[in-house]
């Protein structure tokens, strides 16, 4: 059973087309790469996964734990379990990161018949993943990502990633704009919320993060399509020549 | 019409009035000097207060209707509307209000038999131009607080209403004003003696309730030297269709030393989407920092209202006073809002700060206008303003007009202004967390209103936030 099947999905930003029947199936308990060149198609194939207004598909479907997502509301889509780390996290004037989570969380635990969180609960594990995290206590009463180093708008992502506990997290360009220090602290958080269930899937331009995130396939996205699936040794392949290399598979 | 009806009371062929049974409690339409006699009769007044409130009178039929506001509306019939009414029975105590009416306040949230036990907060309930109930006279008595109706005022302190009546927002200060002068029918009075602290919010909460009854109440509040005292106004109108008009008038009188910190939430009936009903809110509220170092805070969240003119002021007479203007106007359905301050500095190193937070949806108009003045002595005056405008959907509209007139070369003044909509990508990122559309907006709006509502008594803020929601409902999408 796949977690999370995109089959032959057309999909246009205004009147360009950019996915041209992308097919791609996320395993649970795996992580998969996407690589390609610039303007490949990468960044709105995650937009396409969660329903970014920006998004038209004309073809094709994609199905969640078996079932068609297309016309359910982002929001939706995110309390089933599907979370995108945004490569460019917008910044909210005036709305706490706390409560911001807050809300986030419980909506998830209403979603799932659950008890809301209380105050005092929330933060006692707020602090915990900001400890882990290597964040500040003032996380908490921050604006959310206004004024964040590109760092910290990085680290907040993955924090609201350990605490949601999606099913299916997209990474876009998750180690754009990231110090070593960083890039180390959110692969940890990362690695941490492998549980052999849960699937990544890991959007990126350079082969940097997959030192630190190892990948079980890598697959080549080009104009539009992915054009090429193998295992981690691919890297290596296309470190060296290039996406120029790269042919088709039949 | 109006006019002809206008020139029939002046020639004194419009008679009403006095032969009006002074046990009735609505007097029929129209507006004459029988009117005011009648009110003034009503009220119990000493001769003096009528004599001023004649002169009001007097003046006002001279004055102009200002039409300067970025406002549309058909022009107002002075003379359909009915200047007095009273509630239908006159309580005693709490158990003897009319049910009707503490029913309308357990559906504002604001139960009198409660409020009576919330901790610190002072009632007077003003229904229908008479006050129905003042709490917490007896712990306000022990400090020397006066906390009572203005017509208690006028008949048990003559001096100090003599004194500081008309001396902030003068009767002939503009048409509204004078209108109110001459037939302000309650409001209320505050005095915080020398060096007192007042130990408790006062809140008073006005409603209208009788149809085609012109709400114009008249507040004073003067604190004493090295005094302080915060006051909450709030208040809310059921459904009609018919305008109405309220034209209210506040004087705040800051001696050296002391603090005054005036917080309102409006939320009259603001009409339908169509722009039918709802009040026409003309309003005069003025305060003076008299003394040096005295502080005048005034905090407005406005989301009633079909109308709104609104322009609570700070006159900076003392030397290093303080005025501050914090502001939040939501407009939405056919809601149209002129609001603003005038922050005028007068005394040395005046400083004022104006924040300013305009929501405009559906259809509705939010002008800022803001005057920021500086006098020839007052030498190191500053003043920081910041006007922001938040669009929801693109038929709303968003103005900003600030004034500047410095007299001072060194006066330092900064003005900062932004108008932004609410991004589809803010929205986006809080919906794809899983938050719904309706409360990923609000929250955002929210996040907009923060340095306001951080201004706002605890209880009060929570009020806020919960009447920007409910106003801003169904405004997205």
């Amino acid at each position: 059973m796949k977690i999370l099947e995109i089959k032959d999905v057309h999909a246009k930003i205004g009147e360009k087309e950019i996915l041209k029947g992308l097919n791609l199936e996320l395993e649970p308990g795996k992580v998969h790469a996407i690589m390609g060149p610039n303007g490949a198609g990468k960044s709105t194939l995650s937009k396409t996964i969660v329903g970014h207004y920006d998004v038209e598909v004309t073809e094709g479907d994609i199905l969640y734990k078996g079932k068609s997502i297309l016309n359910m509301e982002p929001e939706e889509r995110a309390l089933e379990g599907i979370f995108l780390s945004f490569q460019h996290p917008v910044e909210i004037p005036g709305v706490n990161n706390a409560y911001f989570l807050r809300t986030a969380l419980n909506a998830k635990r209403k979603h799932e018949g659950k008890e809301e969180l209380n105050a005092a609960e929330f933060l006692r594990e707020m602090k915990k993943y900001l400890e882990m995290l290597g964040m500040k206590a003032d996380m908490i009463s921050r604006s959310l990502n206004e004024g964040f180093s590109g760092g910290e708008k990085k680290r907040n992502e993955i924090l609201q990633m350990l605490m949601l506990e999606p099913e299916v997290i997209i990474l876009d360009e998750i180690d754009s704009g990231l110090d070593i220090d960083a890039l180390r602290a959110v692969s940890e958080g990362i690695n941490m919320m492998k549980d052999g269930k849960r699937s990544f899937l890991v959007i990126t331009h350079y082969s940097r993060i997959l030192d630190y995130i190892k990948p079980d396939y890598i697959h080549v996205l080009k104009d539009g399509r992915i054009i090429k699936t193998a295992g981690p040794e691919l890297v290596a392949q296309l470190e060296e020549e290039g996406y120029e290399s790269i042919e088709e598979e039949a | 019409m109006a006019q002809e009806e206008i020139n029939k009371a002046v020639s004194g062929e419009y008679s009403l009035g006095f032969e009006i049974d002074i046990e009735t409690d609505v007097v029929p339409p129209g507006l004459n000097e029988d009117t005011i006699r009648f009110i003034s009769k009503k009220k119990e007044e000493p001769e003096w207060m009528l004599e001023l409130r004649l002169k009001a009178f007097e003046k006002w039929q001279k004055m102009e209707e200002p039409r300067w506001g970025h406002l549309k509306y058909e022009p107002i019939d002075y003379q359909s509307i009915s200047y007095f009414a009273a509630p239908k029975k006159g309580p005693e105590s709490l158990d003897e209000v009319d049910p009707k009416i503490l029913e309308a306040y357990k559906k504002l949230g604001i139960p009198l038999e409660e409020q009576k036990q919330l901790a610190g907060v002072a009632v007077d309930a003003v229904v229908d131009s008479v006050s129905v109930k003042t709490t917490y006279t007896e712990e306000l008595n022990k400090h020397g607080i006066i906390f009572c109706s203005i017509s208690e005022a006028i008949k048990d302190y003559p001096e100090l209403i003599k004194k500081y009546m008309f001396s902030v927002v003068p009767m002939t200060d503009n048409f509204y004003a004078a209108l109110n002068s001459a037939v302000f029918t309650d409001g209320t009075f505050v005095y915080i003696p020398k060096g007192v602290r007042c130990p408790m919010e006062l809140s008073t909460y006005f409603r209208i309730n009788a149809l085609n009854t012109g709400q114009f109440e008249r507040t004073l509040i003067v604190a004493d030297e090295g005094s302080y005292v915060s006051y909450n106004e709030g208040c809310s109108a059921p459904t009609r269709d018919e305008n109405q008009l309220h034209a209210a008038v506040v004087e705040l009188v800051a001696m050296k030393d002391a603090e005054i910190k005036y917080s309102t939430i409006q939320n009259w009936y603001p009409g339908d989407e169509n722009g039918k009903g709802g009040i026409y809110n003309f309003v005069t509220k003025r305060g003076i920092c008299a003394g040096d170092n005295s502080k005048i805070s005034w905090t407005q969240v406005e989301t009633g209202s079909a109308i709104t003119w609104k322009y609570p002021s700070c006159i900076l007479k003392g030397d290093n006073s303080v005025g501050e203007f914090y502001s939040v106007a939501v407009t939405t359905l056919a809601q149209q809002a002129d609001t603003g301050t005038k922050m005028i500095h007068l005394g040395k190193n005046t400083s004022s700060t104006i924040i300013s937070k305009g929501i405009s949806a559906m259809k509705g108009q939010n002008t800022y206008r803001g005057l920021v003045k500086i006098g020839a002595n007052a030498h190191g005056a500053r003043n920081y303003s910041e006007c922001d405008s938040l669009l929801i959907g693109d038929q709303c509209g968003a103005h900003t007009f600030p004034y500047l007139e410095s007299k001072d070369i060194h006066g330092q003044v900064e003005h900062e202004a932004t108008t932004s909509k609410i991004s589809d990508e803010q929205l986006f990122y809080l919906r794809q967390r899983g938050i719904d559309e309706e409360s990923a907006v609000s929250m955002i709006v929210h996040g907009f209103c923060k340095e306001v509502f951080s201004q706002l008594p605890m209880e009060y803020a929570v009020e806020a936030k919960a009447l920007l929601e409910l106003t801003l409902e169904g405004s997205v999408g």
